[in-house]
């Protein structure tokens, strides 16, 4: 009987009672008003941090798509010679503190629409280019029943204008060195991407495969300079398949960080020489960005507006409830 | 009467017409022509849903019945389909998930079914077949065999008991799994039957079953030597499945149901699932949820090609489409984008909502069970869930209806007194009177007298003889040994189905007349000389609520016959001589007032040639096949007439422990107490007195036959008249119509509405001609505007009738029944939500209510503690599924914008899979576990909190779209954040850019920490598990996130976030901007926390004030609201 007792009767335990020990967190003015207050200006003191850091980056666009208000390359606008070079001249009055960065930037251009977006095969850009690419990559899988590598549509529309930077000093072009390494993703270049792998030159490790239809060289060729920099590992490809986010974006092209030009671009003259390959004319625009960069990235006004907004909103609620708490602070400590 | 036969002959179920006939035994000479063999099925019970082959198909069938179900397979099915963003598999997954689990649970009951259906088909019988004891398995019984059942073993089938091995041709049985009532009952053996079984040659004529456990008509036709001899076969000679033999060795019986055509399977229909109002609102803002869906999906769509109209956008030269592509059908196109986006966001509306929903109820009930302050050291037990379904009904309720007997009241009934030929005695134990049977002085005789010894005699003769108490066998056992010493020590060795009878049959003994038992027809009493009478029984007319009497015929030994004659004052009165009513007429209303529950006695002498009158006419009526209810009826009417009234007697039924408390805390609770007694008004007024439902200020209406019959005009006038007054009466103090203050702390009056079964009949099924709605929404009117209701006199169908007119009245209030006896189960079943109390009438109510309590007082913990939190948890459990997936999947349909409508998807498929999986339902389902955002003793100690969430409150349009508007403005938010973030997507500090999964990292990781962050600044009770599962999730996200970013997946097509996640947080800006959304997403909850504050200072003073139930509830309500003076906000 005492045992059927003790079955029938239920725990007496703080969970199955629901009396388990509980905080009961209440959130008082005592506690929120120094609350925002300490939030709101620490707010401020970031936004105005990141609003200042942003206003001392230098940043120089130039437009040169070729069509209508800016008429640099217009001369190339029309894609009737191949290659067609153009010259970009700007002037600076001060010095561009370094390390510049150079980006290209497209308006415009779908990166992420989804059928574009899926169109790789990250497989084959581990470094497996004997096996049949994926079915995304349709309609740029096969070309005479040969692989493509790297396939698809992205791989294909592959950025290729090509930029070269001169200083004009008196009258003779000096040309200014752009570093292409460290342009892409660490990770991207020692571990996502790789190439395949073969006795022999990388071009044996790419036998049997096709270049894309609109590039002019093979993967293996895209970077005749470097050796290392060619095949899946070509830094502007990594960094042309990193898709954007947005249909306005900009992607890093190169570095200036050594010669002369290592603190910057001295005031002076300068002609941007591009090759200009890529047709965008149809849809939107693409640009030049120069850039320098800070702990916070590239100029980003939105962030300490932002911060300075909300930290100001912090203070203001903190005085409204300071001045609401004060008024009824006798009622509530009355009743 | 015509129509039931009417309904009988044109019935649509054809298989009931008529009767069926059996050949017992079932030999071959017997079945000739003249018993063609009627179709039986065999004695197999089948309760189990699905066999091994069908299991698969017709278990995925019903589950696919369910809306939601279906809905995910369809937007599953797409997927497979057409070619969409996502991959099938981030929907089927979690539906494979749901389903599976559902079929193992239903599977493995089904299996426990099974298993339980073949112990008992598989269970040896022993049959007489040719004159042989044959074993057999159980399902091989056929109708007509006959089975031999041994002592404690169940009955195999619907038998007819033909043979006992007790001498007195009766055997005990107990039916405690059928219908819950432990004590035995005695069955009898057709009459002279065949000592021997086997040669027993007869045909069995009975109806075909229904499933009335009490009701069975039939007749056997014994041939005996060519001649036939008519027996009348009733529930007394019926043995049920399901049943238990006691006290008997073995008895023989012939199998006249078997299978699933007995009663006990007829009864086993599973209740019809009660729908919780909870589930209502979730299924609205399905609704709501689903439009919104189809509408993203169409305003996609449609941009999607108006955008792809403008020149170079639909085909750019670095985004080629396909052959396919190019050569579908433009409308194909554009259904399968349909498709495709509604694939996309169909996260809006999640499966997991429903699976966290079934948790939280299974698991949230589980505190019901385990709570100790419903167990009970009496019976040993605590409170009992039978479905978790209606658990935040339990926070909803509007109106109680209760019963008297046994809820309100313990059921636990004491003689107090009784009035013999007008003179009024009470029992006084104190007194040393040689018989302790002393007259105390009545308050009309003013002189202290007493009736006549004969007639005391006689009264308390007639108490020992008319009932149906049992004497418990073991008591019988030793008065057959030792006659007389036995008896003083048997104090609880009866056994009836009625604790009134028992009270009355120990009333007698305590007045010197001593019930020993009955044997053979004989009952045996010991009067107050020590001697022992005998009486031969001869008939028993039976107690029904309908003439509310029962009757014995006995002989006695000098041969007189007498009928003694028990029943409510209401019937009795009109029976009996009016001089006699009059004396005792007095007592009778004084004793009801007093809260007694009052019976009168009568008797009268039946001589010889009346009694074989008497004797045949009740024969015939019990040997009728066809009507056999009313025809006893009318012989039982015919003969309690002429009676002369002996006394009266008055047994208390004490009121439950702190029924006044728990009483008064619900009505304080804005809940309306209807009382829906068959007891007479005048005790049931006075039940309600003392459980103060209604107070001294309480203007009583009166809807009685008694205020009917003022006016001497046609009751249907006065009706209406009355009616209209009251409903007049009551519409210039509208106290319903307040919610927010209890009518009696105000100046307004107070109305109590009384009403009986009869008015309440011509209400509710007013004649034709008048205008029966009328009557009814006047009804209502007057009823919504009263406090307490009392019904009295109120068939268990009129119980039910009143709730379902509630039920359905204007509102759909939520109604809660709560009983314990078999006259209950109607109105369990029919209010919203039926509460048992495991009472002493049988558990019939306990099984067939959703929830079960030891005492009514635990009713007040059930409701305003466990109600009120599990309604706080679930409507905050279903706002918020819907919050956290608007706010999910709202960036996603903002990114379609900017990627020209193309369905990318913004987050990677691993987040859409785990958001609702993984990240996001831990913290919630504990919530809904263990939040007390008011603790227990507070809600019990203020009961008007409960108002706080009545009608609903808070899954209402209102809170509703607050949710909503949440949702919109933290989706709105986080997208436009992270793109004003990305108009430079240079954000590392070495000049890289990030890509789109960057974007949607971002965007996702704003989303899992604002969504659990805003529930932690929900939570009012943060046990350590919450804070387990809270901080818990938000790591779990970001080791998750970090580890599936870590590894190059062999089995995934797209390494799309390798270390994505991890260069994101080498981003100073992205954390900056993580902070800052996530801060700003919650300060409009924080400042409104702040300034609202409704609960701050009343749960203070709460907890200073000391818990007493004893404060009256006029203080507790002035502080309540004094302390709503103060809030910030307005």
């Amino acid at each position: 009987m005492k045992s059927q007792q003790a079955a029938n009767r239920p725990d007496n335990t703080a969970f199955t009672q629901q009396r388990l020990p509980a905080w009961q967190p209440m959130l008082s003015a005592h506690f929120v008003i120094p609350g925002f207050l300490l939030i709101g200006m620490a707010f401020i003191g970031i936004g105005v941090a990141l609003y200042i850091t942003s206003q001392n980056i230098q940043v120089l666009e130039k437009d040169y798509t070729g069509t209508g208000q800016y008429t640099a390359c217009s001369e190339c606008a029309d894609m009737q010679t191949i290659p067609c070079i153009c010259n970009v001249t700007f002037s600076l009055t001060t010095l561009f503190t370094g390390p510049v960065f150079l980006y290209y930037g497209l308006s415009n251009y779908y990166q992420n629409y989804r059928k574009y977006q899926v169109s790789r095969d990250d497989v084959q850009l581990w470094g497996d280019v004997t096996k049949s690419p994926g079915d995304a990559c349709a309609p740029y899988q096969y070309i005479d029943n040969k692989p493509i590598a790297p396939c698809g549509s992205i791989a294909n529309s592959m950025f290729n204008d090509t930029f070269s930077l001169y200083q004009i000093i008196n009258g003779t072009m000096k040309l200014v060195p752009l570093d292409g390494k460290g342009i892409a993703w660490w990770t991207d270049y020692n571990i996502k991407f790789r190439n395949p792998s073969a006795q022999g030159s990388l071009q044996d490790a790419f036998n049997g495969t096709m270049k894309p239809v609109n590039w002019s060289k093979p993967a293996y060729e895209l970077n005749p300079s470097d050796m290392n920099d060619n095949g899946f590992l070509n830094q502007d490809f990594l960094v042309w398949m990193r898709t954007a986010a947005l249909p306005d974006f900009q992607k890093l092209y190169r570095r200036i960080t050594s010669g002369d030009y290592a603190l910057g671009l001295p005031p002076g003259d300068y002609v941007l020489q591009i090759e200009y390959n890529y047709a965008v004319k149809d849809f939107g625009r693409k640009k030049v960005v120069f850039s320098n960069v800070t702990w916070m990235g590239g100029k980003n006004e939105f962030l300490g507006v932002a911060y300075i907004v909300v930290g100001s909103l912090c203070l203001v609620m903190s005085v409204v409830m300071l001045v609401v708490y004060a008024k009824y602070k006798f009622a509530d400590e009355n009743a | 009467m015509l129509r039931r036969r009417l309904r009988r002959l044109f019935g649509g179920d054809e298989k009931r017409v008529g009767s069926r006939t059996i050949c017992v035994g079932c030999r071959s000479s017997l079945t000739t022509e003249a018993f063609l063999q009627q179709a039986f099925c065999d004695n197999r019970i089948v309760s189990s849903k699905y066999t091994v082959w069908n299991f698969l198909p017709k278990n995925l069938f019903e589950q696919f019945r369910r809306i939601a179900n279906f809905y995910f397979l369809i937007i599953f099915l797409v997927q497979v389909i057409v070619d969409t963003p996502t991959s099938p598999v981030t929907s089927g997954l979690p539906l494979f998930f749901v389903i599976t689990v559902t079929a193992i649970k239903q599977g493995y009951e089904d299996w426990l079914r099974h298993k339980a259906d073949n112990e008992v088909n598989k269970y040896l019988v022993t049959v007489v077949e040719d004159g042989q004891r044959v074993r057999k398995e159980s399902e091989k019984i056929k109708v007509g065999d006959i089975v031999e059942v041994l002592e404690d073993e169940t009955f195999p089938c619907d038998l007819i008991l033909l043979q006992s091995s007790r001498d007195d041709d009766t055997c005990f049985v107990t039916t405690a799994s059928l219908d819950g009532e432990s004590n035995h009952k005695t069955h009898y053996t057709v009459p002279d039957t065949e000592k021997e079984v086997e040669l027993l040659n007869a045909t069995i004529e009975c109806e075909q079953p229904q499933p009335d456990l009490y009701k069975f008509v039939g007749r056997m036709q014994i041939h005996k030597d060519s001649q036939d001899a008519m027996r009348s076969l009733g529930p007394e000679n019926l043995l049920l499945k399901g049943a238990t033999l006691k006290n008997t060795k073995k008895i023989y019986g012939v199998a006249v149901y078997t299978g699933m055509e007995t009663k006990m399977a007829l009864n086993y229909q599973g209740k019809s699932q009660k729908r919780s109002a909870v589930e209502k609102s979730i299924n609205a803002f399905l609704i709501v949820y689903l439009f919104l869906l189809v509408g993203k999906a169409l305003v996609c769509t449609t941009l999607k090609y108006v955008w792809q109209s403008r020149p170079g956008q639909d085909e750019p030269w670095y985004n080629p489409k396909t052959v396919k592509e190019r050569e579908s059908n433009l409308y194909l196109k554009m259904f399968t984008d349909f498709l495709s986006f509604m694939v996309l966001f169909n996260f809006i509306i999640p499966v997991s909502m429903y699976v966290t929903v079934e948790m939280q109820k299974f698991l949230g009930s589980f505190f019901i069970t385990w709570d100790k302050d419903f167990f009970d050291t009496e019976i040993q037990e605590g409170a009992l869930v039978n479905t978790s379904d209606l658990n935040e009904e339990l926070g909803q309720v509007e109106y109680v209806f209760t019963d008297k007997t046994g809820t309100l009241t313990q059921n636990n009934m004491e003689f107090i007194e009784c009035c013999i030929d007008g003179f009024q005695y009470k029992y006084r134990e104190s007194q040393a009177e040689l018989d302790g049977f002393s007259v105390t002085d009545g308050p009309i005789y003013k002189v202290q007298e007493k009736a006549g010894r004969e007639m005391e005699d006689l009264f308390l003769r007639a108490l020992c003889l008319c009932h149906t108490v049992q004497v418990k066998e073991s008591q019988l056992a030793e008065v057959d040994g030792d006659q007389i010493d036995s008896v003083s020590g048997g104090q609880c060795g009866f056994i009836a189905s009625s604790p009134d009878e028992v009270a009355l049959v120990k009333g007698a003994m305590k007045y010197g007349f001593s019930f020993l038992g009955l044997e053979c027809k004989n009952m045996k009493i010991l009067n107050r000389d020590n001697d022992v009478e005998v009486y031969e029984l001869l008939h028993v007319l039976n107690f029904d609520p309908v003439r509310r009497r029962m009757s014995v015929i006995v002989k006695s030994k000098t041969g007189e016959t007498l009928l003694f004659c028990k029943g409510a004052d209401s019937s009795m009165f009109p029976r009996v001589r009016s001089e006699e009513v009059d004396r005792i007429q007095v007592h009778v209303q004084r004793n009801a007032k007093e809260g007694y529950r009052t019976l009168c006695v009568a008797y009268k002498q039946l001589s010889t040639e009346e009694y074989v009158q008497v004797d045949a006419s009740l024969r015939e009526a019990r040997l009728a096949l066809e009507d056999r209810e009313e025809k006893l009826a009318a012989a039982y009417n015919r003969v309690e007439t002429g009676m002369t009234l002996i006394g009266a007697t008055a047994v208390e039924d004490r009121l439950q422990e702190q029924a006044a408390e728990t009483m008064e805390a619900l009505q304080s609770a804005g809940m309306k107490v209807w009382v829906l007694t068959g007891d007479k008004m005048e005790t049931a007024k006075s039940t309600c007195y003392a459980s103060r439902l209604f107070q001294q200020g309480t203007e009583l209406l009166e809807l009685t036959v008694r205020t009917l019959e003022e006016g001497g005009r046609p009751r249907e006038e006065r009706l209406l008249q009355l009616l209209q007054e009251y409903r007049a009466k009551t519409q210039c103090h509208p106290v319903g119509k307040g919610v927010n203050h209890r009518s009696w702390s105000s100046a307004g009056q107070d109305y109590g509405l009384i009403v009986d079964g009869a008015t309440l009949s011509l209400v509710l099924n007013a004649s034709p001609e008048t205008d029966s709605s009328r009557y009814k929404s006047l009804f209502l009117t007057i009823c919504q505007s009263c406090t307490s209701v009392l019904c009295c006199r109120m068939a268990p169908l009129q119980k039910a009738q009143i709730v379902r007119m509630v039920k359905n009245s204007k509102g759909n209030p939520i109604t809660l029944s709560v009983g314990d006896g078999a006259n209950d189960v109607s109105m369990i079943l029919e209010a919203h939500v039926g509460i048992g109390i495991k009472g002493k009438e049988g558990r019939q109510a306990v099984r067939n209510s959703d929830y079960a309590i030891p005492k009514l007082k635990h009713l007040k913990k059930l409701l305003l503690a466990h109600g009120h939190l599990y309604y706080v948890r679930i409507a905050h459990l279903v706002q918020y599924f819907f919050y956290k997936n608007l706010c999910f999947i709202l960036p996603q349909f903002l990114y379609q914008f900017y990627c020209g409508y193309s369905q990318q998807p913004l987050y990677d498929a691993a987040y859409l899979t785990m958001y609702n999986i993984c990240f996001t339902s831990m913290p919630i389902l504990a919530y809904s576990l263990f939040e007390q955002h008011i603790c227990i003793e507070i809600l019990l100690d203020s009961p008007t909190l409960y108002r706080q969430t009545a009608k609903n409150a808070l899954l209402r349009w209102g809170p509703f779209s607050y949710w909503t508007l949440l949702g919109i403005f933290h989706g709105l938010l986080f997208f436009f954040g992270a793109f004003f973030l990305f108009s430079n997507p240079a954000l590392l500090p070495t000049g890289q850019v990030f890509g789109n999964w960057a974007f949607g990292t971002v965007v996702f990781t704003v989303l899992v920490f604002t969504v659990t962050l805003k529930l932690a600044l929900d939570t009012r009770h943060w046990t350590w598990i919450n804070h387990f599962v809270i901080w818990g999730s938000l790591s779990f996200y970001i080791v998750f996130s970090f580890f599936w970013g870590g590894i190059i997946w062999p089995f995934l097509e797209q390494q799309r976030l390798y270390f994505v996640f991890a260069n994101m947080l080498s981003s100073v800006s992205a954390w900056l901007a993580i902070v800052l959304l996530i801060l700003l997403s919650l300060l409009p909850e924080v400042l409104l926390l702040v300034l609202r504050r409704p609960r701050g200072p009343r749960v203070r003073q709460m907890r200073r004030r000391l818990p007493s139930s004893g404060t009256s509830a006029i203080f507790m309500l002035s502080q309540t609201s004094s302390s709503h003076s103060f809030s910030w906000s307005d």
